[in-house]
């Protein structure tokens, strides 16, 4: 049914007060909603069944006050499944579906705190409410505003929240001219990982003269370990589809698509329904709020080939072939999707778009640093006690977001490094650990932005191997278009095994680095053109971890494992057993309180007795 | 004969899936995805299909299905070990699952065992992150996996 | 419309170049030359190899030669020592997954990587490693394709699917395992390729060749028992020339006739004689249609290649084919019987070869269609390049050779036989007999100059004997399909089609010299060789088909009269629905 802008302010105003409880722990109601995290990573661990278990035991109690609802990522995945009631934000974590009758008993009927799902920070203390966690205390929420509080399948929360207002304000108040001047004036910069301003980009497809023009969302996340857009779509599809219209008006298009990975299901499924609610409100279409403007979105899916992020490659997967990037120029904003004016935005970009329209350029581009304006999301990962998705304003540092965002390095070990940019960016030693987060910085220490993955390594990583890591991630996944990507790219990960089983010489060490350059500076797209980044950067600040594993044919951290022996020192070993009982392979020989030795040929030196030893005895 | 009957069945399906598409090319990979989908890859009949309707042709088709690798064109197995090798994971060590997995079954990843039973696949991602390192089977995650999940996974399924 | 010029500086030089210009052709434009690969003009601009890369002042990598334009105020530099590098290692990598045996490949001396190997100075390749294997496609009668030696530049891939609209061979798998393939990996006999050739003519390498019969050819030449016939295609003999470093363009007929018979041939006769017979046949065909009612347009069948992807594409089609057999299968069957007869030579002992501009004639001479009382039509057919290498291997002076005159006594053709061997040839050709049996004298006018020129669908209006007859002539396989869906569609007001596989026609067959991609965007290769055509038929004392004294001699002797059963025997044949796969 279309609704008029009055129906819908009427939808908001009704919404608003239902809502408030959502984000007002004094919120004068007598409803609570238990508020579930639906996002991928809870329901792989059993999220919807408790869903149907907490709605169960709700109608078996005839309790009509509460209502369970799904939202999306909360952001602390490590703490999934998540549950949360509000108005009162208590905050339960690890949540079981056979927990949910205890929580309705006690925390709904009886009005006490489940104390023992209740959880601990870092630092020890019992945490009641989400917003006490340290988490939550240096981010700041734009791009994630919504994720978590809202129902992502419900229009009329997004509604409630200020959702299609910036469109209407977009249509009724201000010139394609005057978008584009204020998202300009922003400072918005692309979160896909090169960081162009979004506003220019927007201009020069706006310049074009053309019949048809697009606007395409790239939602191909797929840096490994990254999963901000995906969190966006699954928690808050809406502002996305709505900053696509924005962007459609200000450009001239009347057609957008969404391209999105296909191995994210329940992203697709959210934006099907958001775009399939959008329409029937008459906020996707032919003549939006009756002002004129024709604005449709559809999803196209992206099939597993990573080099499909790279925004020609996209515009010819569109397009029904192999994901293989364009020379360019010509830009996709002149010649993109068949040909036409195209402007290609990431997910995380747009979802700063309505924020931007209705607080104004001023407002966001008081945030972040002299050039990176507004946050940044980052999926925080690897080596960290808070695994999940955090989002800081521009110029956090490194620290402040792994120590105390993410609570720091798990078993206390000492940190070594973090990866940005995925496998496009660079790794970051803990000499640079107080470098404030923007574009220009990282670009400056060897790394870059990319669109958010943070990974975090600890003392027990061999860099050599992490940068065979992403090598071999780009080998597999260039497209093999151009030669110094399909071959060079190949070799440098040869020359890389050659080191890492043993058989390297110091002249491989500079041949890599040449061809390093090469690539970059030849290859046909972003993905060649980064491919070498992880080499280099680790070549950079680790090269004696390179040249220990060529000269002295060694792997100080037991991960390349042809050049490391694991040996139990018997001068240390109690005889405990504890490594026996932990070894996968059975590996380990000796009884009772002997000194246990370790079988050489059985051992596949995966570290697991290191770990175990409580005495230290296990080493090289 | 079988293969007849099995093709005509293809045949049958494919125009009800075409049926929902235009001939425009820019189709293809929706269509391949719903294809994928239903049979968990993509015959060869199918294909054949989808060159006549689209007007692609067959050298096309298969070098689109080669490009991405959610696209197959031999059945997987019936339970289908998916490796998380992203960075969360492999930092955490999955590289050691797909090592134990590859040697348990005697098998490359994307490939089959001669019975059917089992294949492996390293997959980028899976979004449970939280839960690194981890491993599927056929839909069914295995959070903060260890080798030993892995092998007790193999061997019950092993036994089935 | 003024057009734009814009001002930029390459290598320290002001130039100038209209707007839209590449780097790459301003640069070739004032005298400087950027190596390329993977570029053919027109056909494959898309930037793969990484050969032309430059550096652009105010860029951060490499900028794309062959596919960004010249823009005012540009910097360029095409040949800094970091350009030169990369370059280096560029073609050290392409090498590092290339078999290397050029000593034995059939395109040393003629290999565009090789090429670059020399003007690079290559000794040694820093960057080994694994390498791709491919097994070898040599299933086929007439290509075999060797991926071990592709270096991915994908001109073939453009040709097969832009240019002819076929699409056989695609780019398939990813990263460094990619290669060039069909579906499935299956032998290109097996899928919709019509063996037309374009690909080997595009090929930069020796990943795709001809299918070579020398060795058999040599075999029966020393064979004293055997009697081989050889036969010259129209297009040969102005571009056989080529491979001996002559101009493109140049009538080496004599030569040819001479350095044929030193390979020891007991007789050398011209195709074009049989191209007179194929218009005897074919215009008798037409005018039949014409007046009793048959299927119209008809079309001709002397491409095999045209004929293959009828019969893959429009099997409920076949009745448009003219029933004709092309020129050399004519000529083959009429020496195995009627020369045989005349000079008393046991047919059985007769060796055929053709020597041809085609590579689809290798496979049409393997039809099972193509024999006549269990004796094959053609017994080899080899390509131009494979008769320049014979001559090479004989060691014969080719430039040096006195001029030699073809065997009687079917040695004197038409000029409308000559021009066969270009698009619109074989339409003129027939037009002439045409019309002067329609309209019952000899017309002065001989020279149609609407079927002749590049343009793909040329068409005309003719009035002949108070009747308007349409015709139309297509070169290339994607305006064959054009003409075809009109039939289909019922939208077709042709009543005569001739049609050639090649763009171009024979002349730019698949079997011709290979020009490389700087030579094919410097020279309208296809102009050169077709005027040198048309130089023969003008110089020609008889220009019509039916005014040959052979061809007289020939239906008065053998074949009584053009459509006669006896003709019917061994000049025509018939097309079956061919699957697109077998798969």
């Amino acid at each position: 049914m279309i609704k008029t802008i009055k129906e819908i302010e009427e939808i908001r105003k009704q919404k608003r007060e239902e809502l408030d409880l959502r984000i007002n722990i004094n919120a004068k109601t007598k409803e609570k909603h238990i508020l579930v995290c639906h996002g991928t990573g809870c329901t792989s661990s059993k999220s919807p069944q408790i869903i149907d278990n907490f709605r169960k035991i709700l109608g078996e109690n005839n309790i009509t006050n509460v209502r369970v609802i799904q939202t999306g990522c909360f952001g602390l995945c490590a703490k999934g499944p998540i549950a949360i009631i509000r108005p009162e934000d208590t905050f339960y974590a690890h949540v079981k579906p056979e927990d949910c009758e205890e929580i309705i008993k006690t925390h709904i009927i009886e009005g006490n705190t489940v104390d023992r799902l209740l959880c601990k920070d870092i630092d020890g203390t019992i945490v009641k409410r989400l917003d006490e966690l340290n988490f939550y205390k240096k981010q700041k929420r734009i791009a994630l505003k919504n994720c978590g509080v809202i129902d992502p399948e419900n229009i009329d929360e997004y509604i409630a929240f200020d959702g299609y207002k910036s469109i209407y304000k977009v249509l009724t108040e201000m010139t394609p001219d005057q978008v584009i001047e204020e998202i300009s004036k922003s400072g918005l910069r692309g979160r896909g990982g090169a960081g162009f301003p979004t506003g220019k980009k927007w201009s020069f497809a706006q310049k074009e003269q053309a019949e048809q023009k697009y606007i395409i969302c790239n939602a191909d996340e797929g840096d490994p370990g990254a999963f901000m857009d995906r969190s966006i779509l699954e928690g808050d599809p809406h502002s996305v589809i709505e900053a696509m219209a924005i962007a459609g008006y200000s450009i001239g298009a009347t057609q957008g698509y969404i391209y999105v990975r296909a191995e994210y299901p329940i992203a697709v499924q959210r934006l099907k329904i958001a775009i399939n609610q959008a329409r029937e409100y008459g906020l996707l279409g032919k003549n939006i709020f009756g002002l004129g403007f024709d604005f449709d979105v559809d999803i196209r899916l992206g099939a597993g080939a990573f080099v499909c992020g790279e925004e020609t490659a996209l515009l010819e997967s569109i397009e029904g072939k192999r994901g293989q990037p364009r020379v360019k120029p010509p830009y996709p904003a002149s010649k993109g999707l068949f040909g036409k004016p195209t402007v290609i935005n990431n997910v995380e970009t747009l979802a700063n778009i309505t924020r931007i329209i209705l607080n104004g350029a001023e407002w966001y581009s008081s945030i972040g640093t002299e050039t990176s304006k507004g946050t940044k999301v980052f999926a925080l990962g690897g080596n960290v006690n808070n695994v999940g998705l955090v989002e800081v304003p521009m110029g956090t540092t490194l620290r402040e977001i792994i120590y105390d965002i993410g609570g720091g390095i798990p078993q206390g070990k000492a940190f070594k490094a973090a990866q940005t940019g995925g496998p496009s960016g660079g790794c970051i030693p803990a000499e640079h650990i107080d470098t404030p987060i923007d574009y220009e910085s990282l670009a400056q220490i060897g790394s870059m932005m990319g669109s958010g993955g943070l990974i975090v390594m600890d003392e027990t990583k061999c860099m050599v191997d992490i940068a065979r890591f992403y090598l071999d991630f780009t080998v597999s996944e260039s497209c093999g278009k151009c030669t110094p990507c399909r071959i060079g790219t190949k070799r440098m990960l040869e020359l890389l095994n050659k080191i890492c089983d043993g058989n390297g010489e110091e002249e491989d060490i500079y041949k890599l680095e040449k061809l390093a350059h090469i690539i970059q500076k030849a290859s046909i797209c972003g993905l060649g053109q980064t491919a070498p980044n992880p080499v280099l950067s680790t070549l950079k600040y680790f090269r004696d971890e390179y040249r220990e594993h060529v000269l002295a044919r060694n792997c100080a951290t037991y991960t390349c494992k042809a050049i490391s022996t694991i040996q139990i020192n018997p001068e240390k070993c109690k005889g405990c057993g504890l490594c026996q009982r932990k070894c996968p392979v059975n590996a380990i020989k000796g009884e009772g309180r002997e000194i246990r030795t370790i079988d050489p040929e059985k051992c596949i030196k995966c570290g697991t007795c290191i770990q175990a030893c409580p005495f230290k005895a296990i080493g090289n | 004969m079988e293969v007849n009957c099995v093709n005509e069945k293809i045949k049958k399906d494919m125009a009800e899936i075409l049926e929902k598409y235009t001939d425009q090319k820019d189709n293809l990979i929706a269509i391949l995805n719903e294809v994928q989908e239903k049979y968990g890859y993509i015959p060869q009949k199918a294909q054949l299909e989808i060159s006549e309707k689209l007007k692609i042709p067959m050298a096309e088709i298969y070098g689109v299905i080669t490009f991405y690798s959610r696209f197959t064109t031999e059945p997987k197995g019936k339970y289908n070990i998916s490796i998380c090798l992203g960075t969360a994971c492999f930092v955490k060590g999955s590289g050691n699952l797909l090592d134990r997995a590859k040697e348990r079954l005697k098998i490359n990843s994307g490939e089959v065992t001669p019975d059917g039973k089992f294949s492996i696949d390293e997959v980028r991602c899976v979004g449970a992150c939280g839960l690194a390192p981890v491993f599927m089977i056929n839909n069914e995650v295995y959070g903060n996996a260890t080798v030993k999940m892995l092998d007790e996974a193999i061997d019950k399924y092993m036994n089935l | 419309m003024e057009e734009e010029i814009i001002n930029f500086k390459i290598d320290g030089i002001e130039a100038k170049a209209k707007k839209g210009t590449t780097i790459l052709e301003a640069a070739r434009q004032n005298g400087i030359d950027i190596p390329t690969l993977c570029f053919l003009k027109d056909i494959n601009e898309v930037g793969d190899c990484r050969m032309c890369i430059v550096e652009v002042e105010g860029r951060k990598g490499f900028a794309t030669s062959c596919i960004q334009k010249v823009e005012e105020g540009m910097v360029v530099k095409t040949h800094s020592p970091e350009v030169l590098e990369a370059r280096k290692a560029i073609l050290e990598l392409i090498l590092s997954n290339h078999h290397k045996d050029c000593l034995t490949c059939t395109r040393s001396g003629n290999c565009e990587l090789q090429n670059l190997c020399i003007q690079f100075n290559i000794q040694k390749i820093n960057y080994e490693g694994e390498m791709t294997e491919h097994k070898i496609d040599d299933k086929s009668p007439a290509i075999e394709r060797d991926f071990n030696k592709c270096i991915l530049c994908r001109r073939c891939v453009a040709t097969c699917k832009n240019v002819q609209e076929i699409g056989a061979i695609d780019c398939i798998n990813r990263g460094f395992n990619s290669c060039i393939s069909t579906t499935y990996d299956c032998s290109l006999n097996d899928v919709d390729c019509t063996f037309c050739g374009q690909c080997i003519e595009s090929c930069p390498t020796g990943a795709l060749r001809e299918k070579e019969y020398i060795d058999d050819v040599w075999k029966k030449l020393k064979d004293d028992e055997s009697y081989v016939v050889v036969q010259t295609a129209p297009a040969v003999r102005v571009a056989l020339g080529e491979e001996f470093a002559m101009p493109i363009g140049t009538n080496v007929k004599g030569k040819m006739v001479t350095a044929l018979k030193y390979l020891g041939f007991n007789k050398v006769f011209d195709t074009n004689t049989g191209a007179d017979l194929t218009i005897m046949e074919e215009a008798n065909e037409f005018i039949e249609r014409l007046t009793k009612g048959g299927t119209l347009p008809m079309i001709t069948s002397c491409s095999p290649g045209w004929v293959r992807f009828a019969e893959k594409n429009y099997p409920d089609l076949l009745d448009h084919l003219s029933s004709c057999k092309s020129p050399h299968q004519m000529f083959g069957a009429i020496i195995k019987s009627y020369f045989a007869q005349k000079y008393n030579v046991e047919p059985s002992k007769i060796v055929t070869v053709s020597i041809m501009p085609c590579i689809a004639k290798k496979y049409e001479a393997s039809r099972e269609e193509m024999e006549v009382d269990t004796l094959r039509d053609v017994d080899y057919v080899l390509t131009t390049r494979e008769l320049a290498r014979m001559i090479r291997q004989a060691n014969i002076n080719f430039n040096a050779l006195e001029d030699g005159d073809f065997d009687i006594p079917m040695g004197d053709a038409s000029g409308a036989g000559a021009i066969f061997g270009t698009t619109g040839g074989v339409m003129e050709a027939a037009i002439r007999t045409a019309v002067d049996t329609l309209e019952g004298k000899s017309l002065e006018k001989v020279e149609y100059e609407a079927v002749r020129g590049e343009k793909e669908i040329k068409e005309a209006t003719l009035q002949i004997a108070g009747k308007e007859i349409k015709i139309a002539v297509a070169s290339g396989l994607a305006n064959a399909r054009k003409i075809m869906e009109q039939i289909k569609q019922g939208k077709c007001e042709y009543q005569f089609v001739e049609i050639m596989a090649c763009p171009g026609g024979c002349v730019m067959g698949g079997g011709q010299p290979i020009k490389n991609s700087r030579t094919r965007a410097a020279v309208d290769v296809r102009k050169l060789r077709a005027d040198a055509l048309y130089d023969i038929d003008e110089k020609s004392v008889i220009r019509k088909s039916h005014e040959n004294p052979v061809m007289q001699e020939l239906y008065k002797e053998f074949l009584k009269e053009p459509g006669s059963e006896i003709a019917h025997k061994y000049l025509h044949t018939h097309y079956t629905k061919k699957e697109k796969y077998n798969i």
